[in-house]
């Protein structure tokens, strides 16, 4: 055949070209593996009533996953995650069981705080140019602090309807599924279109991949972060309302140990943490992984500690993965 | 040629010696006194720049000679502390890139600018993506992929890079592609003036000549270009006349037909001052 006209031909070409879809391939072979090692463990873990179990178990930490996703693409990072959706359900209980604020109101209030603190970590990021490591870790301590001064340590419960509406379940077939869990999905079906398909999901990527270059070219860098952890926070608050309706009370010590897991489920999910590098559904793949290893080691009753000890060595194998294929490129 | 073929040195004044008056062709992009300081290093001391219609004008200097500089000045990186900057005859003051860009000037920079993880078409539209049709699309600025594939596979064809699918990621491409899809971007949306800092730099020999090669197409196409370039050779083979920047002035422009590439070097380095050169070898 002749040589090809340079630049015509549109034909979904080389190995290299898929490469980004292969940074999922990992996770996924990972889970279908996992899936038929507990499989054949356990007869109770291949069942719809344990998948939606997990997808309950995970739908808090993915929902907060969405938030450090987006960050971890601007090649930033959230470690304040868990403290801040923390200190949101305290504020959303507290407003409406004590302040008798309406419900809707008081949850709504609560996401505030959470959007607040978003702004307060891109803003100090943006506008003093300081590392998202030490700002987070700072805005950490912070939300800590005040949830725990807010609440007086003390776990707030006897929440309105409103405040539990997540939990409500419904059927398909055998399977019970709650509202908490479709939200979850819808969330990530909208975070998926915004990231891929519209121009300032497009420039989130930029940024995060060459900020440089993308300042160059006009995308305002500085301003892109900015509503990134905002919106990030956002996504905190939505994640309070699910763990407040998924526990029914509002615990000041809650959100401890998400930080870690979200993180977890990003790195698992095949999104890098240079930036710029990713897809969002790979971090519902991550959280879902976390959840199946969870769930099929207790099924088949191995000691929590060690579902701590694989979760952790997933993670170093993930970053393991990002950093070779980095230096590959 | 009626001009005094010996040159007592001049007394130190400002104008440079002038060649016979003749009707100048038109000035795209124009400076003039432009002063750059950072802390006490003044990279730009006073410093003319002229562009002229469907020219390559390259410039070049030794390190420090604020050619860096005065190309950030032109492409909106830099706001000079004074000087003036004129476009087809209009004075233009730029405050970021995207100013510049509006005006219709293109920037091609040294370290190509360019999202490595994102596709040839990504990068070619970054930052003015082209977006669906409807109020919908325009709200959830829901960008047109297929468009914005198939325009690029025309840019590109245009500039005959050679590139087998818009839709490979960037890092996937040899730098002499990169720096091909660097150019086409920018001949594709500049209206004025295309500005190449480095173009050739960290190319083998080949794909330097493919993106010589490009440079000459994007000037055949009406746009007039500004190179910075160290390589001597690809700017004498390349250029219609070249400014020469030296402790953050204009030393000289020459002509790189008439002047040897050593007295070129030496006006450059400050062995020779424009003035020794022969008229015939000026350029302004």
């Amino acid at each position: 055949m002749a040589e090809q006209q340079p630049g015509t031909t549109q034909k979904p070409g080389s190995f290299l070209e898929r490469l980004p879809s292969l940074s999922i391939l990992g996770p996924l072979v990972a889970l279908l593996l996992a899936v038929v090692f507990f499989s054949l463990q356990s007869e109770r873990f291949l069942t719809g009533q344990n998948f939606s179990l997990i997808l309950q178990q995970i739908s808090v930490v993915a929902v907060l996953a969405i938030g450090q996703t987006l960050i971890i693409l601007t090649a930033g990072i959230d470690l304040s995650v868990g403290f801040v959706m923390a200190l949101g359900t305290m504020v959303m209980a507290k407003f409406a069981v004590e302040l008798g604020l309406p419900p809707l109101l008081a949850i709504l209030c609560g996401m505030v705080v959470t959007t607040a603190f978003g702004f307060l970590n891109g803003f100090l990021i943006t506008r003093f140019r300081l590392p998202p490591f030490i700002v987070t870790l700072g805005t950490m301590n912070i939300a800590f602090a005040l949830t725990q001064i807010y609440s007086r340590a003390q776990t707030v419960s006897g929440l309105p309807e409103a405040h539990l509406f997540w939990g409500n379940t419904f059927r398909i077939g055998e399977t019970v599924l709650t509202y908490g869990v479709v939200l979850m999905i819808v969330l990530y079906l909208v975070v998926w279109f915004f990231l891929s398909e519209t121009a300032p999901g497009r420039h989130l990527y930029a940024v995060g991949n060459n900020p440089e270059a993308a300042r160059l070219m006009g995308i305002p860098t500085q301003r892109v972060l900015l509503l990134t952890y905002t919106i990030a926070g956002f996504f905190y608050g939505i994640a309070g309302w699910l763990l407040i309706s998924r526990t029914s009370v509002a615990d000041p010590n809650a959100g401890q140990t998400e930080n870690l897991e979200t993180i977890t489920a990003v790195v698992l999910g095949g999104t890098s943490l240079f930036g710029g590098r990713g897809v969002i559904l790979g971090t519902l793949l991550g959280a879902i992984i976390v959840g199946v290893f969870r769930n099929g080691l207790t099924l088949t009753g191995v000691s929590s500690v060690y579902q701590v000890l694989i979760t952790g060595i997933l993670v170093i194998l993930a970053v393991t993965a990002d950093q070779i294929s980095k230096r590959r490129s | 040629m009626d001009a005094n073929p010996i040159l007592p040195p001049q007394p130190t004044g400002l104008t440079p010696p002038q060649a016979t008056p003749a009707p100048k062709p038109k000035v795209v992009l124009e400076a003039r006194g432009l002063v750059k300081r950072y802390g006490h290093v003044t990279a730009l001391d006073g410093t003319d720049f002229e562009l002229r219609e469907g020219e390559i004008l390259a410039v070049i200097g030794d390190n420090g000679a604020g050619k860096s500089t005065l190309i950030k000045a032109l492409s909106g990186a830099i706001i000079p502390d004074a000087g003036y900057i004129f476009l087809d005859g209009k004075p233009v003051h730029f405050r970021s890139p995207i100013d510049a860009r509006r005006a219709g000037i293109e920037t091609v920079y040294q370290d190509l600018a360019v999202a490595p993880a994102m596709t040839i078409a990504e990068n070619l539209f970054l930052g003015r993506e082209i977006l669906r049709p409807g109020w919908l699309a325009r709200l959830l600025r829901w960008i047109d992929k297929k468009k914005m594939l198939e325009e690029a596979s025309a840019d590109m064809k245009d500039l005959k890079i050679g590139i087998r699918s818009m839709n490979q990621a960037v890092e996937t491409l040899s730098g002499g592609q990169r720096q091909g899809v660097a150019v086409a971007r920018s001949a594709a949306f500049a209206r004025h003036v295309v500005i190449m800092d480095e173009p050739t730099a960290a190319l083998g020999v080949k794909e330097g000549n493919m993106v010589l090669e490009l440079i000459r197409r994007v000037r055949d196409s009406g746009l007039p270009v500004i190179i910075i370039s160290h390589n001597m050779p690809h700017v004498f083979e390349i250029a219609d006349r070249i400014h020469i920047q030296r402790l953050g002035k204009r030393a000289a422009v020459v002509n790189p037909k008439t002047i040897s590439m050593s007295d070129a070097v030496a006006v450059m380095t400050g062995a020779k001052v424009a003035e020794e050169l022969s008229p015939e070898t000026l350029a302004y």
